[in-house]
């Protein structure tokens, strides 16, 4: 990896992870030295092929895969391999890509869930998530596990924003669900990106992702391949053959 | 500009000329004409049905989740069939394939009917499917998991397996097979890897393998696309196609519309568990309805 991009006034950086080397087996590295920057405020995506490492990537973030070399920062912070629930208490969410709501609890429940660790915030909390988020409101007193896919990743976004989080990692939302529903799941991203969370996004639907971020990253084989903003990258005719294919130009 | 030009080069080496998705053997051509005169209305007859369903009902509790009334899937076509979530395609799915019993209906499979029948059963018919959860067996390698999918294997029975000689030349052969499969799907460098450190997207891939190793008359593809990223779809259309090439008949649910529009001969729309409308790809999605449960109308602007 080159040192870093030349900068201009150096932009205040929200998360930053560094040449991250970081894998499930010991012996087998997914990620080979990843540079990822967040500034803030902004949406930044991560598309790449199968196996790239765009998953790993924001579990190594969120410290479910330990790193092995490399480094992670929130802000200024220093968050290698910090813990889950202590990476929460930092500022940071993150929604994962199956399984991320409590079927058996309510909407409220789930919600009251995310603010586990600041339960006196929770009134004011839900106010604010319910503003984002009104679907759920409507749903307050349904079990999750009742919802339907789009619902439940509602459920999960907000569940995450209920912390007040700096950073938001999210792992594929648009996995799974009919066009018109994603296309309502990546309206919230924006809207939650809006409200000044700086949003990292793993997204298998390239084109979308694309589309609303304002930069993003092509990860291969757990390295950086492209980084630019999401227009250039939509546009670049090598990025659009190797790895967003040419189907639906149109 | 490319960050790091030694990844872009290994990857350009990967992706290499697609080959056109439009039906080009003879069987192919004459399965999409074959449709041509076919009026779009739910239930619609077709000259040659490979599949016939009739009053497939199944509920979970108060929930109606597939209310299929008459549905006849092509033989040797792509047929798509899409719809919200929710919808019962899975469930669709899972009834035809004896995953999951029906509270009553009937359907037949190229003339004998299989309802009742248990899941490899219907799969030794030749009905086989894939999962939109991938059920890899994560303690086997990838060959492991191909070699697993083969069917009448001689040496599945206890005193053939105590003589090597007589299975040995058949599980060459259907190493063979599996090895093909498998550069097929790109997955022949992950060969003697155990299935679960597979990434989610090459799960799929080793998933509609697997279903391959059986040479079905027809597969059911559940989200085959999902998870796997667009270069890659490409290619795997390139894969779909060529199995009705090969005078399979392919039903596949997808969400991504394009690839939908792509490459289906016909399009049949769940909604509510019922069929709310079929067609021609185009018409189906000019067909108001379809607009209004499961398209959206023009998603692309909102964003």
């Amino acid at each position: 990896m080159p040192a870093s991009p030349p900068t201009r006034t150096e932009p205040e950086l929200a998360l930053h992870a560094e040449d991250v080397v970081a894998g499930y087996i010991a012996g087998i590295d997914i990620l080979n030295g990843c540079t990822v920057e967040v500034r803030k405020g902004e949406l930044v995506g991560v598309i790449g092929p199968n196996g790239a490492g765009k998953s790993t990537l924001i579990k190594a973030v969120f410290g479910l895969v330990p790193v092995r070399t490399g480094r992670v920062r929130l802000g200024e912070r220093d968050i290698t391999n910090l813990k889950a629930n202590q990476l929460v208490a930092a500022g940071v969410g993150y929604v994962p890509q199956n399984n991320n709501v409590f079927p058996s609890l309510t909407v409220d429940e789930n919600l009251e869930m995310g603010l586990y660790l600041r339960p006196r915030k929770l009134r004011e909390r839900r106010e604010v998530v319910s503003e984002l988020f009104p679907l759920l409101r409507d749903r307050r007193n349904q079990r999750a596990g009742s919802l339907s896919g789009g619902e439940r990743q509602m459920v999960a976004m907000a569940r995450a924003m209920m912390m007040d989080p700096d950073v938001m990692l999210l792992d594929e939302p648009s996995a799974g669900l009919s066009p018109k529903l994603q296309a309502e799941v990546f309206r919230r991203v924006r809207e939650v990106n809006g409200t000044g969370v700086s949003v990292l996004m793993v997204e298998q639907n390239a084109r979308r992702c694309l589309q609303i971020c304002d930069r993003a990253y092509v990860l291969d084989q757990g390295r950086n391949a492209y980084t630019d903003t999401g227009q250039s990258l939509l546009h670049d005719p090598k990025v659009v053959e190797l790895y967003l294919g040419t189907l639906a130009q149109g | 500009m490319a960050d790091e030009p030694e990844v872009v080069a290994q990857r350009e080496a990967l992706v290499e000329g697609e080959g056109t998705l439009a039906p080009t053997s003879d069987v192919a051509v004459a399965a999409h004409h074959a449709l041509d005169g076919v009026e779009p209305r739910p239930g619609v007859a077709k000259p040659d049905p490979i599949l016939v369903v009739d009053g497939l009902r199944r509920r979970f509790g108060g929930l109606v989740a597939v209310d299929v009334e008459h549905l006849e899937i092509s033989r040797g076509a792509i047929t798509a069939l899409i719809g919200p979530n929710g919808a019962g395609k899975s469930t669709l799915f899972n009834l035809l394939t004896g995953f999951d019993t029906p509270d009553h209906g009937t359907w037949t499979f190229d003339g004998t009917p299989i309802g009742g029948k248990r899941a490899d059963q219907i799969a030794r018919r030749g009905l086989v499917r894939s999962f939109q959860l991938t059920k890899a067996l994560s303690r086997l390698t990838v060959m492991q998991n191909m070699m697993l999918a083969g069917s009448e294997q001689v040496g599945e029975h206890f005193l053939s397996a105590l003589l090597p000689r007589r299975w040995r030349h058949q599980e060459q052969e259907l190493e063979r097979q599996a090895d093909e499969l498998l550069v097929r799907f790109r997955l022949d460098h992950m060969r003697d890897e155990l299935a679960g450190t597979l990434s989610g997207g090459q799960r799929k891939l080793l998933d509609m393998a697997r279903a391959l190793m059986t040479d079905p008359k027809l597969v059911c593809l559940d989200e085959p696309m999902a998870g796997v990223n667009p270069a890659l779809t490409q290619s795997l259309l390139g894969h779909v196609t060529g199995l009705r090439d090969l005078g399979m008949t392919v039903v596949f649910v997808e969400h991504d519309i394009d690839v939908v529009m792509t490459i289906s001969d016909w399009v049949v729309v769940l909604g509510e568990g019922c069929v709310i409308a079929e067609g021609r790809p185009q018409s189906v999605a000019r067909d108001p309805r379809v607009i209004e449960a499961y398209l959206g109308s023009d998603t692309e602007d909102e964003l």
